[in-house]
C-alpha cells in the first residue's frame, strides 16, 4: 500500500546548548509565517535536537538552513490516541506486536485528540498495522 | 654537599669545556661519518668537522628540529646498529606520526647517571623510599626516574600514575620519603588526602618531591611545600635528550645541566644569535655522547636562561633558570605534550566534523581539563541524539589514541567557531599556574 500521505516531514534542528538559540529559531519560523504545530526538544549534555512539525516544511528548512543551522527532514507518523486510560498503551501495543522500534516519540493535544508523533525504525511496516488494526492515522495533508 | 660524582660534577669550568670540545669533536666526526643524516645536513649546511676547532664552533653545526624525527620516523637518524638498541621510548610527535627514541646500553647508562647525580643533588639517597608516581611504558619520566633513583641505591615504588587513594596508602604504609610526578598530580594527592583526612606534613615521611613535565610556577612550589612541609625541585628533559635528565640542587636555583652530557646553548630566537647569561632565549641542546640517537643542536622550543656562575652548591656545571615558556603553541597537558597540530590533523581524519576547531584547558581541581570544540559536518547530522554521541564518543577516543591525553569533546553547530585570517589562536588556556 502506499504510506506516502501518512509520512509526515519533521524537521530537525541541531542546537547548541545555550540560551537564544531556540529564540532564534522560533523567531525566523514566525518571520516566515510559519506555524508549528507540534514540538519537541531531545538535550544532551551541550547540545540538543529541536524536532517540530511545522505547516510549511520546505520552507522552514529553507529559512533555518539559510541562517547556518543544521536542518534536516525525518519522516514521522502521527497517530490519534483517544485521550482515555490506555489510549497510548493501545498504540504502543500494535507496534511492539510487529516488532517495530520506536526511536523516539512525543505526544500533542490536537484539535480533536491527542496526538502521538512516532520516529520508528520502519515507517511502512507501522503504517500498515496501525490501520489494520483500526488505528488512525494523520495525513500530512492535515499539518499543511 | 654531598655528590654523587664529585670529580665530575667540582670539576673546574675550564676543565669542563676542554672536556666538551673533545667530546663535541668526536661527535661531529663520528657523525659525519656514519650518518647519513647528519653528514647531508652538515654537506647541505657547508660546515665540515675540520670547522670545528674550539667549543664557540658548535655554532656553526646546523640545528635539529622536532619535526625531524618525525620525517625520519620511526628510525632512520638512528646511528646504532638495531641490535645495540636496548630500549625504545616514544612520545607524540607534532602531526601524526610519534617520534621514537632509541637507547644503547651506553645511552641508558648515561640517562642514568644523570638522574643519579641530580636525586643526589636533591638530598635523595640511600635510605630514601622513592615513589615514582610518573607514567611507566612509552613515556620516559617513569622508566627514567625508576632507574635513577636504584643506582643511588633508594628504594623505589614504581606506582606509576592513577589511583590516587592507592598513591597515599603507599605513602602511609611504605614509608615513603620522595615522590617523583607532575606538580598537578602532587597537588591532586595532596586534595585527596585532605579528603582522606590525612596530613601529608603530619601523617607522612615525605620530605622531598622531584616534580616536572609541564609548567609551574615559585608560588606552585611556595604552596607545595608550605602544604606539604617537604621539598620541592623542578626537574627538565625531554625524551629527545633522552628524558628527564636535569634537576635543581637543593639551593633550588635552576637545573645543573651536566657539561659532560649536554652542551647548552641559549639563543636568540629570530636571529639565533648566542644571548648572555641571565638574558632568555630558545633553549638549543646537544647531547653529547648518545649513541642510538645523536642530537646536534635540537631546538628545545623552551624559552629559558643560563647561568654559568658558580653555584653555591658548589657543583661547577652552569644552571639554567625555570623554563618562562614555549617558542612554539606546545600545550602540556597532565605532563603530555599536546601541539594543537596534532588535534588538526586528527579532527581532520574523522568525516562527521569540520577541520575548525578550539581549545580550552582548564584547571579542575588540581589536574588539566581540556576541552575541543568541533564543529559537526552538516551529512553527518542526525535528529537522533544517539547519533550525535557516538560521533562525540567516536572524536573523544581518536584524539586519546593520538594524543595519549583524554579530552572533553563539545559538538558545535558549524560556522559558530571562529575563523582565523592569519596565524590561528586556537588554545585558551585558562590555567593560573
Amino acid at each position: 500500500m502506499d504510506t506516502t500521505q501518512y509520512t509526515i516531514k519533521q524537521i530537525s534542528v541541531f542546537s547548541e546548548n545555550k540560551p537564544g538559540r531556540l529564540a532564534a529559531i522560533a523567531g525566523a519560523l514566525q518571520a516566515e509565517k510559519i506555524n508549528i504545530l507540534a514540538f519537541s526538544i531531545a538535550e544532551a549534555n551541550g547540545f540538543g535536537v529541536v524536532r517540530a512539525l511545522v505547516d510549511k516544511p520546505e520552507a522552514a528548512y529553507e529559512k533555518l538552513n539559510a541562517m547556518g543551522f543544521m536542518v534536516s527532514f525525518t519522516d514521522v507518523i502521527a497517530v490519534k490516541m483517544r485521550d482515555v486510560p490506555g489510549g497510548l498503551f493501545e498504540m504502543a501495543s500494535i507496534l511492539s506486536e510487529a516488532e517495530i522500534n520506536i526511536e523516539y516519540s512525543y505526544a500533542y493535544s490536537g484539535r480533536e485528540a491527542a496526538v502521538l508523533i512516532l520516529r520508528v525504525d520502519r515507517v511502512d511496516a507501522a503504517v500498515e498495522q496501525i490501520l489494520a488494526r483500526g488505528g488512525t492515522l494523520l495525513s500530512a495533508d492535515e499539518f499543511s | 654537599m654531598i655528590a654523587w660524582d664529585p670529580n665530575m660534577e667540582l670539576m673546574p669550568e675550564a676543565e669542563l669545556k676542554r672536556m666538551q670540545f673533545k667530546l663535541l669533536k668526536t661527535l661531529v666526526y663520528r657523525l659525519y661519518s656514519f650518518s647519513n643524516f647528519y653528514h647531508d645536513r652538515m654537506v647541505a649546511h657547508g660546515v665540515h668537522p675540520d670547522d670545528i676547532n674550539r667549543l664557540e664552533d658548535v655554532v656553526k653545526l646546523p640545528y635539529m628540529v622536532k619535526s625531524d624525527l618525525r620525517d625520519n620516523y620511526p628510525d632512520k637518524i638512528f646511528t646504532a646498529e638495531p641490535e645495540e638498541l636496548v630500549r625504545y621510548h616514544v612520545s607524540s610527535g607534532t602531526t601524526g606520526k610519534p617520534t621514537v627514541v632509541g637507547y644503547t646500553k651506553n645511552d641508558l647508562d648515561n640517562w642514568t647517571e644523570s638522574l643519579a647525580r641530580a636525586l643526589t643533588s636533591c638530598g635523595v639517597g640511600r635510605g630514601d623510599v622513592v615513589q615514582v608516581a610518573y607514567g611507566y611504558g612509552l613515556f620516559t619520566g617513569g622508566l627514567g626516574l625508576h632507574y635513577g633513583a636504584e643506582r643511588i641505591g633508594a628504594s623505589v615504588v614504581p606506582a606509576s600514575v592513577g589511583n590516587t587513594e592507592r598513591q597515599l596508602e603507599l605513602i602511609l604504609d611504605l614509608r615513603v620519603t620522595a615522590i617523583c610526578c607532575t606538580p598537578s598530580y602532587l597537588m591532586h594527592i595532596g586534595e585527596t588526602a585532605k579528603k582522606m583526612g590525612i596530613s601529608i606534613k603530619d601523617d607522612t615521611r615525605l620530605k622531598t618531591a622531584i616534580l616536572g613535565a609541564e609548567p609551574w610556577s615559585d608560588q606552585m612550589r611556595d604552596r607545595i611545600e608550605e602544604e606539604m612541609g617537604i621539598k620541592a625541585y623542578n626537574i627538565y628533559g625531554t625524551s629527545e635528550l633522552s628524558g628527564p635528565m636535569f634537576t635543581e640542587c637543593t639551593e633550588q636555583d635552576g637545573f645543573h645541566m651536566w657539561s659532560d652530557l649536554a652542551l647548552v646553548e641559549i639563543i636568540d630566537r629570530d636571529t639565533g644569535q648566542p644571548v648572555p647569561d641571565g638574558e632568555q632565549g630558545e633553549m638549543v641542546v646537544t647531547i653529547l655522547q648518545k649513541e642510538a640517537l645523536p642530537i646536534i643542536r635540537y631546538r628545545t622550543g623552551d624559552i629559558t636562561s643560563i647561568d654559568h656562575s658558580l653555584c653555591a652548591c658548589g657543583r661547577t656545571h652552569p644552571r639554567i633558570a625555570r623554563l618562562a615558556g614555549r617558542v612554539d603553541d606546545m600545550l602540556i597537558i597532565r605532563g603530555i605534550n599536546v601541539f594543537p597540530s596534532q588535534v588538526e590533523h586528527t579532527l581532520l581524519s574523522i568525516p562527521e566534523v569540520s577541520g575548525h576547531f578550539m581549545i580550552e584547558v582548564n584547571r579542575v581541581g588540581a589536574l588539566d581539563n581540556m576541552l575541543v570544540k568541533v564543529e559537526l559536518n552538516p551529512e553527518a547530522f542526525s535528529d537522533k541524539i544517539n547519533d550525535i554521541l557516538d560521533i562525540r564518543r567516536k572524536v573523544g577516543h581518536t584524539l586519546k589514541n593520538m594524543l595519549n591525553v583524554s579530552v572533553d569533546v563539545e559538538i558545535s553547530e558549524p560556522g559558530s567557531l571562529p575563523r582565523f585570517e592569519g596565524k590561528a589562536k586556537r588554545v585558551i588556556d585558562r590555567r593560573v599556574l
